[in-house]
């Protein structure tokens, strides 16, 4: 029989779960497990400088890789300043594991120091929690919070430990190969027969089907079976921001990213359709526009791992409720079974698609003298052969990157979709440069989203992570910019940022390199220079101009063909 | 339309607090709710009542299947069922000092099937038990008799008519 204390057992059953990389914060109440750690042969910690950075980094390095992410922080302030970054890992459904100090179990309900009630603060943005009363408990909660949160739709999952339940004096069994059942949550795998025999059918009589799909497929590692599918029938293929990656952006069957500032034809394609096929989209309102206005005359096909998500905005005419890796295969098998073609009307489809390819919505006007935002996505996509992982923060530049950089294969695209977290993309860099120490990993940011955790530069230092960051730097916070621009008579109230900090010095005072450029001809250089710094963080600080604005621009109230495509139409 | 819904779900600390925090979360307004252990102590049965049209029932059962610690749903009176049976306890502390009004909380007591639990020289408590309706019914008979001091209800607890059955 194993015996350990409440400590060790977090350690332990951590490294038997496989964990090798954790982000963190220590403080009073995690110390007894800070200890542990430090005798860890497998798990590597590293210290960020602010708890939300360190959730962020385990959500970036989950995101990169699919496995579940693991952050440790203290009690209190520790696991409050969590709760962003688990609002953001729940809202685009990233498996999570946080695991939280906590008073002392006869101290809880006394207002003691460093006490917050995190189970209840975290309760509406995380999938499940646990709140261990004794050391026995930890082991298995720990357990079950790694099973819930990378099975079915995938979530984060807060254990929050008690000093007390983490003493070292106190011995405890521990139990090796502890099997867990919980009769309450049994996700769905595989979906229903006939409604799969019934959807293939669907697919195969549509003049003009459309498949949608979302996040569920990167996460659920359902690309190949996608791409089969879609190829099968040539569905013409849009994907939400969150799906990006999922199928290649390179594919001639790809209409680009839908919705708010999807393109003109993935639009177009979506509320001219007869049938919508989604698979792992949960029509966001970012994505349906005004939901009563959603594809008018189209049947739709929704396939989902959570039950809650289909019929929530949009009626599904065909809900087929499973993992969308194990449903697109049944799908697929149903296809070959039945022998079905996709209908020889399809290519009249294409045709109509083609015209609305033919606005070319996405261009835009260069300049002599000005740096366009979109030109720095396009300058990094063709110098990194369109093979980095990429993470976004919020705002102009994170639709800028969806729009131009065209991802091939999963996982490559990393961003907050749902919670829309400025301030997310460095520190999950970082997390994603972790686990691929060997590939480029960039992060396009904005001037404003880049300040709310630029303290991770130091982190970047202590453990040598070497992203590159590449500030669209436009002295103001753009997105909001555009919509005062075009909505609020060019009042422009608390959007300037001319304050900013001087980059290149800040890259200097934590012993980072940075570069800056202001002029378009030399971007495509500053770029191969700051790519070629392979050992080196960089920040590129590109001065883009100010006015440039993301186009198409869904009308708000409209439906998903009320799209704004350039200003003069604003 | 009102519906009662019956959750199963684990006896554990916080559960309770998910099941009501979704409500408020999901901005879904209950009406009535009860909490008890069954058969079984390491499982709680919740029984809530509501207002809403089928759509809005359809998405709380579903949200409510998405929590972890919910193990089953029902919705008692939904229309392939055979209906429920549905009881509310009352009870109400009542102002009676002179025999005229004591007669006639007694009078109006065996009309509706009420029981008088509790007497002291100058207050009466009634306890009733009864469908929310009939419930309602009888506080607004005894209030016109006399003065109301204090009013307690349980809110409903319900279970299926019929073969159907709730259990793990």
């Amino acid at each position: 029989m194993v015996m350990l204390n409440g400590a060790q057992i977090v350690v332990r059953t951590l490294e038997d779960l496989g964990v090798t990389q954790m982000f963190g914060y220590p403080g009073a109440t995690v110390i007894d497990i800070y200890d542990e750690l430090y005798n860890s042969k497998q798990i590597v910690h590293h210290l960020a400088r602010h708890e939300q950075g360190a959730v962020h980094m385990a959500d970036g390095f989950a995101r990169a890789t699919g496995k579940v992410g693991c952050a440790i922080v203290t009690s209190g302030p520790g696991a409050t300043n969590t709760v962003t970054a688990i609002a953001t890992a729940y809202g685009d459904s990233i498996p999570l594991v946080v695991i939280t100090g906590q008073v002392a179990t006869s101290l809880i309900g006394s207002d003691a120091f460093q006490e917050v009630d995190t189970v209840g603060i975290t309760r509406p943005v995380v999938k499940h929690s646990f709140l261990c009363k004794k050391p026995e408990d930890i082991q298995v909660n720990i357990q079950k919070a790694f099973y819930i949160a990378s099975t079915g739709r995938k979530g984060p999952v807060v254990v929050d430990i008690p000093k007390n339940c983490q003493n070292p004096q106190v011995l405890v069994e521990y139990k090796e190969n502890l099997d867990i059942k919980m009769r309450s949550y049994n996700p769905t795998v595989f979906g229903h027969k006939g409604q799969v025999r019934r959807a293939v059918k669907l697919i195969s009589e549509a003049k003009k089907p459309v498949l949608i799909y979302g996040g569920g497929v990167v996460q659920g590692e359902a690309a190949p079976e996608l791409l089969k599918l879609a190829h099968h029938f040539k569905l013409p293929v849009t994907s939400t921001l969150m799906g990006l990656s999922g199928f290649p952006g390179t594919d001639p069957q790809n209409l680009g990213m839908v919705g708010m500032h999807g393109t003109y034809e993935a639009n177009e394609a979506m509320h001219n359709s007869d049938l919508v096929v989604a698979i792992a989209v949960r029509f966001d309102d970012r994505v349906t526009n005004n939901a009563k206005k959603f594809c008018p005359n189209a049947k739709l096909i929704h396939v989902d791992v959570d039950p809650a998500s289909i019929s929530k905005c949009v009626h599904a005419d065909l809900p087929i409720v499973g993992d969308c890796k194990a449903v697109l295969k049944q799908l697929n098998e149903a296809v070959e079974e039945a022998n079905l073609e996709p209908n020889p009307q399809i290519d009249a489809w294409w045709d109509e698609i083609n015209t609305y390819r033919a606005k070319n919505s996405l261009a835009y006007q260069k300049s002599q003298d000005k740096i366009m935002p979109q030109q720095v996505i396009e300058a990094v996509y063709k110098a990194t052969q369109g093979q980095a992982i990429v993470t976004t923060d919020v705002g102009q530049h994170q639709m800028f990157t969806a729009q131009f950089y065209k991802f091939d294969t999963p996982r490559q695209f990393i961003t907050s979709g749902g919670l829309g977290t400025m301030g997310f993309g460095f520190p999950a860099a970082c997390g994603a440069k972790v686990a691929f120490p060997d590939r480029d990993v960039i992060c396009f940011t904005g001037d404003g989203s880049f300040q709310m955790n630029m303290q991770e530069l130091s982190t970047c230092k202590q453990y040598h992570i070497p992203v590159k960051i590449f500030i669209l730097d436009n002295h103001t916070l753009g997105m909001v910019r555009q919509w005062q621009s075009l909505f609020y008579h060019q009042r422009y109230s608390q959007t300037d940022l001319t304050f900013n900090p001087d980059f290149e010095k800040l890259a200097d005072a934590f012993g980072h390199k940075a570069l800056k450029v202001s002029d378009p001809a030399k971007l495509d250089e500053v770029v191969q220079q700051a790519l070629s710094m392979k050992d080196d963080l960089v920040i590129v600080d590109v001065l883009v101009d100010t006015d440039a604005k993301v186009f198409p621009m869904q009308k708000v109230g409209g439906s998903m063909a009320d799209m704004i495509l350039k200003e003069e139409d604003a | 339309m009102r519906h009662i819904v019956s959750i199963l779900l684990e006896n554990q600390t916080g559960a309770l607090s998910r099941v009501v925090g979704l409500f408020s979360q999901r901005g879904y307004n209950i009406e009535t709710i009860t909490a008890a252990p069954t058969e079984d102590p390491s499982i709680t049965r919740i029984t809530i009542t509501l207002f809403g049209d089928g759509r809005t029932i359809e998405k709380i059962t579903k949200q409510l299947h998405k929590l972890i610690n919910v193990i089953k749903v029902s919705i008692l009176n939904e229309d392939n069922t055979d209906g429920a049976v549905e009881r509310e306890i009352l009870f109400v502390k009542l102002q009676a000092v002179n025999q005229d009004v004591r007669e006639e909380i007694k009078f109006i007591c065996d009309i509706f099937g009420a029981e008088i639990v509790d007497i002291t020289p100058v207050l009466v408590t009634v306890q009733f038990v009864n469908t929310s309706q009939e419930v309602d019914r009888f506080q607004k008979a005894i209030a016109e008799h006399s003065e109301v001091i204090e009013t307690v209800r349980s809110g409903v607890c319900g279970i299926a008519r019929g073969d159907h059955s709730l259990h793990v």
